[in-house]
């Protein structure tokens, strides 16, 4: 084979793009610069922690069922653990979210971030509901029969049906926690693409503007 | 399993839910606690120094 035909082949094009985008001491770095050091950024990584344990503990309640979550010791304090680390999930996103947004951090080229984060936001709200109605106890049961009516109402019931637990279980431990996943995995290949923000300048430079002294 | 149910009794899951009015606004006391307490965070946050930070004094 030529070498303007190993050029041209997709798998080479395609490793080239992503060294060229992405080399590995982008994707790892060993510094960041010194604005880094603030203990705004480390919310970020806690929620990605916290997910860690959600998806972590969720898989240990799959494997074990309903049953066993409702009825033994071992099976309450996973399913503590799940809803907990739910908790800490949302709280570190919310900080980490103000803090982006105290930041301007979609500058320079960075609204795809920006818009990654806001819909992996969304995802995560619509996982936490369905996970309410997929508790399989009385409080599955009151919220589900609560909210039919104005997810009815939209018209949205025929395709997404709160009393139905198995459809909402799917969305639970299936297709929501996949968007999460790997919107999460995209969000964070893009910060390490174009790099933490730089702070606002503190003396901006106002192009065209005349000197006067 | 004694220390677990004496701590559970700390918090009394069998009695309505307390809510605030305030006009309009209707809150829950456990969602207005985690609000404030994320507002506190987000402050400590952006206040408290990060260790080891490298202060450059011959920058200003
Ligand atoms: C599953 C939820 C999320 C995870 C795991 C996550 C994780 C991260 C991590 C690890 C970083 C880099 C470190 C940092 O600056 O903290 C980051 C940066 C960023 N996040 Fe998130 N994030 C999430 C949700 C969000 C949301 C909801 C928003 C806003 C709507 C958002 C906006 C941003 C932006 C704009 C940056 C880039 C900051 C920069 O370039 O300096 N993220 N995220």
């Amino acid at each position: 084979m030529s070498s303007s035909e190993i050029d041209r082949q997709w798998t080479t094009r395609l490793r080239r793009r992503v060294e060229g985008k992405l080399p590995p001491e982008k994707l790892l770095p060993d510094t960041q610069p010194n604005y880094v050091s603030s203990w705004i950024y480390v919310f970020g990584v806690a929620t990605m922690s916290a997910l860690f344990v959600v998806i972590a503990t969720g898989c240990i309640l799959a494997l074990r069922g309903p049953q066993w979550w409702h009825g033994s010791a071992y099976g309450h304090f996973i399913n503590s653990l799940h809803l907990w680390s739910v908790e800490i999930f949302f709280f570190s996103m919310v900080v980490h979210l103000w803090g982006k947004f105290a930041m301007a951090a979609w500058r320079g080229g960075r609204t795809l971030t920006w818009m990654t984060g806001v819909i992996t936001f969304l995802a995560s709200v619509a996982t936490a509901f369905t996970g309410y109605v997929s508790q399989s106890n009385f409080d599955s049961q009151w919220i589900s029969t609560q909210a039919k009516d104005g997810i009815n109402a939209t018209g949205a019931g025929a395709y997404f049906n709160v009393l139905n637990l198995g459809q909402m279980l799917m969305w639970h431990i299936v297709l929501l926690p996949l968007a999460a996943v790997v919107l999460t995995a995209l969000h964070i290949v893009l910060v390490r693409i174009k790099g933490v923000v730089p702070p606002f300048e503190e003396n901006p430079v106002v192009e065209n503007a005349e000197v006067t002294q | 399993m004694a220390f677990i149910l004496s701590f559970a009794a700390l918090i009394p899951l069998d009695s309505l839910g307390h809510y605030i009015h305030w006009g309009w606004v209707e809150i829950s006391v456990a969602n207005f606690i985690i609000i404030v307490l994320m507002i506190a965070t987000f402050i400590a946050a952006i206040t408290a120094p990060f260790p080891g930070r490298r202060r450059r004094k011959e920058n200003r």
